[in-house]
C-alpha cells in the first residue's frame, strides 16, 4: 500500500514538473526563427501542420455531423417501421421466454415479483457480473483518486473544516437528524422487499448510500468516520461480494448435479420465501450502497 | 413513416435524446460535456427498452390482489399459472437494470479519468490536452 501511495506521490510531482516544462516550452516557441534561418523542408512542415491542424478540425466538424444525421436518420427511419406502442402481440411482447418467465416465475423461485425472480433467481450470475462491474468501477476510482494525507494537511483540513462547518447550521441538522433514519429505513424497507414488490438490492442500496450522503453532509466528516470509514467500507463490500459468490457457486453445483438443494422456497408472498433473493438482494444492497457513498466521498474529498 | 413515428412517440422520442446524446458527444471539447453526452444516450436506450416492454392497459410484472390475481401458494404448487394478460413484459425491466449499473460504473470510472487528466493538464478542452500531448513527445 505504501508503495503505490509513493508511486502516486511520485506521479503527481511528476506531473507538475511536466507543467512548468510545458510552460518553459510554450515561452522559447513564442521565439521564432528568422526566415531565412529555417530550411526548405521545415518551412514546408510547418506550413502542413498549421494547415493541416486547422482543416482537420474542419473536416472533423463536418464529417461528425454528417454521420450524425445518417445515424440518426436510420435509426428514426427504422422507427417508423417498428410495431404499434403498447401492443400485446408485438414480437417482444409475445414471445416464449416472458410466457415461460410470467407463468412459471413463482412456481421455480417463489417470488411474487417476477423481475426480481428473473435476475436473481434464472439470470443471477449475469447480476454477480454487474456486481463486480460496480466494485471494479469502485476500485478503479479508489486507484485514480484516494489520497493518503499526512498528519499536517490533515491537521490543517480539521481547522479548515473547525471553521467553514456549519455548526449552527439548525435546519440543515434538525432536518437530516429526521431525514436520515427515515430514508435508511425506507432504504431497508425496499431492500427486504425486493422479491415481494418493487425494489430490490440496487434502488434500495441507492436509497441507503444517499442517506449516508445527506448524514455526511449535515454532520461533517468526523461524525462519519465514527462509524463508516474505509476499512468498514472495503470489509462490507468484500463480504457482499464474496458471499454472493459462493451462494452462486453453491447454486451451480446443486443445479448441475441434480443434488437437492438445502435452501427452500418457502411460502410465496411471506417476508422469508424466495430461497436465495433475500440474501443476494441485502448483499447487492449493502455493496451498492458503499459503493455510491464511496463514490461521493472520493470525488468531495478524496478519501472514504 | 409519419403516422408510424407518431404512433411509436416514446420509441421516436428516445432516438431524438440519442441523437442529442451522439451529436454532444461529437461535437463537445470539453470531456465533461463529453460524459454528459454518454449519459444522454444511456438514458435515450433505457426509453427505447422500457417502451417496447410496455403494454397497454396491463400493470407491472408483480402479482397482485388488486387484480384478484394472487392466489399465489396454487401458483407456487404449479395447480394455476397467473394470467398473462395481466402484466408487462418484464425482460425490458432486467436488461434496463443492467444498463444503469455499467452506466453508473463507467460514469464514476470517466469522471475520476477526468479529474485525473484536469490534475496534469490544468485544462479540460480535449484539443489543448492533445495539443499539449503532442509538444511533449516531440520533445523526447
Amino acid at each position: 500500500m505504501i508503495n503505490v501511495v509513493e508511486s502516486l506521490k511520485n506521479f503527481v510531482n511528476g506531473t507538475q514538473l511536466i507543467e512548468s516544462k510545458n510552460e518553459t516550452e510554450i515561452k522559447d516557441s513564442t521565439v521564432v526563427k528568422k526566415h531565412h534561418e529555417t530550411s526548405f523542408t521545415e518551412r514546408v512542415t510547418a506550413l502542413i501542420e498549421k494547415g493541416e491542424s486547422k482543416a482537420a478540425r474542419s473536416a472533423y466538424t463536418v464529417v461528425a455531423v454528417i454521420m450524425a444525421i445518417i445515424i440518426i436518420g436510420c435509426l428514426i427511419y427504422t422507427v417508423s417501421f417498428l410495431p404499434h406502442f403498447g401492443g400485446a402481440d408485438n414480437p417482444a411482447n409475445s414471445s416464449e421466454v416472458v410466457r415461460a418467465y410470467i407463468e412459471n416465475g413463482i412456481h421455480d423461485t417463489g417470488a411474487t415479483n417476477f423481475v426480481a425472480g428473473m435476475i436473481l433467481n434464472y439470470r443471477a450470475f449475469d447480476t454477480l457480473g454487474e456486481s463486480s462491474v460496480l466494485f471494479i468501477a469502485a476500485t478503479a476510482v479508489i486507484i485514480l483518486l484516494f489520497r493518503h494525507k499526512t498528519k499536517e494537511e490533515e491537521k490543517a483540513e480539521s481547522v479548515e473544516e473547525e471553521f467553514y462547518e456549519d455548526k449552527h447550521d439548525v435546519i440543515l441538522r434538525h432536518g437530516a437528524l429526521i431525514l436520515v433514519p427515515v430514508t435508511l429505513m425506507f432504504g431497508l424497507y425496499v431492500l427486504f422487499n425486493g422479491h415481494l414488490s418493487p425494489g430490490g438490492g440496487f434502488s434500495g442500496g441507492t436509497i441507503m448510500g444517499a442517506a449516508l450522503i445527506l448524514y455526511n453532509l449535515a454532520f461533517g466528516d468526523k461524525s462519519t468516520k465514527k462509524f463508516f470509514n474505509y476499512n468498514i467500507n472495503k470489509v462490507v463490500k468484500i463480504i457482499a461480494l464474496g458471499f454472493y459468490a459462493l451462494s452462486q457457486a453453491y447454486a451451480f453445483y446443486v443445479g448441475a448435479n441434480h443434488l437437492p438443494s438445502i435452501i427452500s422456497n418457502g411460502v410465496a408472498g411471506t417476508i422469508l420465501s424466495s430461497g436465495l433473493i433475500l440474501p443476494l438482494n441485502v448483499c447487492v444492497g449493502f455493496e451498492v450502497a458503499c459503493t455510491m457513498f464511496g463514490f461521493y466521498s472520493l470525488f468531495d474529498r478524496e478519501e472514504i | 413513416m409519419l403516422s408510424g413515428l407518431i404512433s411509436n412517440f416514446y420509441e421516436t422520442a428516445s432516438i431524438i435524446v440519442f441523437g442529442i446524446g451522439f451529436v454532444t458527444l461529437l461535437l463537445n471539447r470539453n470531456i465533461i460535456k463529453k460524459i454528459i453526452g454518454f449519459n444522454f444516450m444511456d438514458t435515450a436506450i433505457y426509453l427505447f427498452l422500457a417502451s417496447k416492454g410496455y403494454i397497454t392497459g396491463r400493470i407491472a410484472p408483480i402479482v397482485s390482489e388488486r387484480l384478484g390475481d394472487a392466489n399465489v401458494v396454487a401458483y407456487q404448487a404449479g395447480t394455476a399459472v397467473p394470467n398473462i394478460n395481466n402484466y408487462v413484459n418484464p425482460v425490458p425491466a432486467g436488461l434496463v437494470l443492467t444498463g444503469i449499473v455499467v452506466s453508473v460504473s463507467f460514469t464514476a470510472f470517466f469522471l475520476a479519468l477526468a479529474v485525473r487528466l484536469y490534475r496534469a493538464y490544468n485544462t479540460l478542452d480535449l484539443h489543448k490536452i492533445i495539443s499539449i500531448m503532442n509538444k511533449e513527445e516531440n520533445e523526447e
